[in-house]
């Protein structure tokens, strides 16, 4: 699994080549930097998301923020029960909170993104 | 992920509230509890010039337990100011919105502060509480955003002689108790007598009382909705207090700023830099309660006598959403397949007594009738909306 400094992770099923499985979610420290989360905006099958770049919306009571998606791909699958039971996002950040699925258009793009302690450590002096 | 909606936490207008002489570390002011909330999980944002904490943990949680139980808010970052002096009465009463006049030691009023717009017209410089503490002594309590023009433009109005302004702001903390078990759990820290004179407070009314030992200026007043007092205590005493509060009962809960906002919003209650401005009328949106003009002369007040007559073009009105996003501050508001805007919202968010996104906007009076059907435009998207009457029905819990 790898992270984006925007809080974004992805985990590639099996090898890393173009066309490989990949799932996006967001970090528990997000989802607990949040709180309060109150709705969801998620692209429709079959988007191109682009890496960097916008592909949905999490909202709080509070603020409104983007997801940016971590690699380029086509969006393969939606966790559409997603928006109605936000909860899972904290609760299970890295498994039953899963975003979406896509299929990796450059592998490549992962070595720009950090591993879990890189990100553990750069979220541990606080918020960016 | 990274926000791209600056949501205000309530802050009416943050941003222009800064005060250069005073400011501490970071460009902040800091209140006697800044401490206290940094080291209890309080997140601090900037916010009218200070630094406040908008959440310890949930905002809905901490929302929740204002109108279940007890909050305690620290809004040490209102100003607080005294205006004492033979002419006191006389020239407040020449100054405010309000009749100050007739109100006797004990009494509590809301007011705006206008000046004249340089002889143009009017200008709401800030709506605020007046509170009578004596004959010739009276309390104002303004918007934190503000206290510096209005600080400013009251000095330039004193008299040269019979009344004295002091901001006594910094050398005091304000401490917000607010919910159904409020009262409770102040007459608990105060002596059998003061606890009485507290318990017989009607809203808009003070006194003042010892509590946990510490002198402190009681207003049965908040900006939540619920019952409950509004304390001001010496700065050294603050944290020896709220620390009494929340001891006192397990019901009572620090709540931050983001709550404050919720629950007023929920409330109806409106906030200056959002619902009301500068140019606002204000009523068309509600306070015309603020305003005495009967045999009245204060700045401004000429014109605004002129828009008291016609009927307003434009009206605040609650809105409840369908669906789960919120609408913001500034989303577009149309009558149902509309193209033109015919409103805007003024302040926006999810009512956690609701489960709803509520909002609050200011539209063409054509579409204010409760119950129309409206459109909000949210980042693009059309959003169907109830206009909904103020308080919204339903966000008080049943005793």
């Amino acid at each position: 699994m790898k992270f984006a400094k925007s809080h974004e992770w992805i985990r590639v099923e099996g090898d890393p080549a173009p066309g490989a499985l990949a799932t996006i979610g967001v970090s528990a420290y997000a989802v607990e930097a949040l709180t309060d989360l109150v709705f969801m905006q998620l692209p429709a099958v079959g988007t191109q998301v682009t890496a960097g770049e916008s592909f949905g919306e999490i909202e709080s009571v509070k603020a409104v923020s983007d997801l940016y998606a971590p690699c380029s791909g086509e969006v393969v699958e939606v966790h559409t029960e997603l928006p109605d039971n936000l909860d899972l996002l904290g609760s299970d950040p890295y498994g039953e909170g899963w975003i979406i699925k896509i299929k990796l258009a450059d592998p490549s793009q992962l070595d720009a993104l950090m591993d879990q302690a890189a990100y553990d450590a750069s979220v541990s002096d606080g918020p960016h | 992920m990274s926000d791209t909606t600056a949501i205000s936490s309530g802050a009416p207008s943050g941003e222009n509230g800064a005060t250069g002489s005073e400011a501490s570390a970071g460009g902040l002011l800091t209140t006697p509890l800044h401490a206290w909330h940094r080291d209890h999980g309080g997140r601090l944002v900037p916010f009218a010039g200070w630094e406040m904490p908008v959440q310890y943990a949930s905002i809905v949680e901490e929302h929740l337990a204002t109108r279940s139980g007890c909050g305690l808010f620290d809004v040490s970052h209102m100003g607080r100011l005294a205006v004492t002096g033979p002419q006191s009465r006389e020239w407040l009463d020449r100054m405010l919105t309000r009749r100050v006049a007739d109100l006797q030691p004990g009494g509590v009023r809301y007011t705006l502060i206008t000046d004249d717009n340089g002889g143009r017209g009017v200008r709401i410089l800030d709506d605020a509480l007046v509170a009578c503490e004596g004959d010739d002594r009276f309390a104002l309590v303004v918007n934190g955003s503000n206290r510096d023009r209005v600080v400013a433009w009251l000095q330039s109005q004193l008299p040269s002689e019979g009344v004295t302004l002091d901001d006594h702001t910094r050398q005091t903390a304000m401490i917000a108790v607010q919910g159904p078990a409020a009262i409770a759990i102040v007459t608990s820290l105060a002596s059998p007598a003061d606890a009485e004179r507290i318990n017989a407070l009607k809203n808009y009314r003070c006194c003042t009382a010892t509590i946990a030992g510490h002198s402190a200026a009681v207003s049965r007043t908040g900006y939540t909705g619920e019952d409950g007092v509004e304390l001001v205590v010496a700065a050294e005493d603050a944290v020896a207090v709220w620390e009494a509060l929340l001891a006192a009962d397990a019901a009572a809960r620090p709540c931050g700023l983001g709550a404050r906002d919720t629950l007023r919003l929920e409330a109806g209650m409106p906030l200056y830099g959002h619902e009301l401005i500068e140019d606002t009328n204000p009523f068309a949106i509600g306070l015309g309660r603020g305003v005495s003009l009967e045999g009245r002369s204060f700045p401004g007040s000429e014109a605004l006598a002129a828009m008291q007559e016609p009927p307003a073009a434009k009206q605040r009105v609650g809105l409840v959403l369908s669906g789960k996003r919120p609408a913001r501050e500034g989303s577009g508001v149309y009558a149902s397949g509309g193209v033109e805007p015919l409103g805007i919202v003024t302040s926006g968010s999810f009512a956690p007594s609701l489960g709803v996104p509520v909002a609050m906007a200011m539209v063409d009076s054509s579409l204010a009738e409760p119950g129309a059907e409206l459109e909000v435009d949210i980042r693009g998207s059309r959003q169907r909306a109830t206009v909904s009457p103020l308080p919204f029905p339903g966000w008080r819990q049943q005793a």
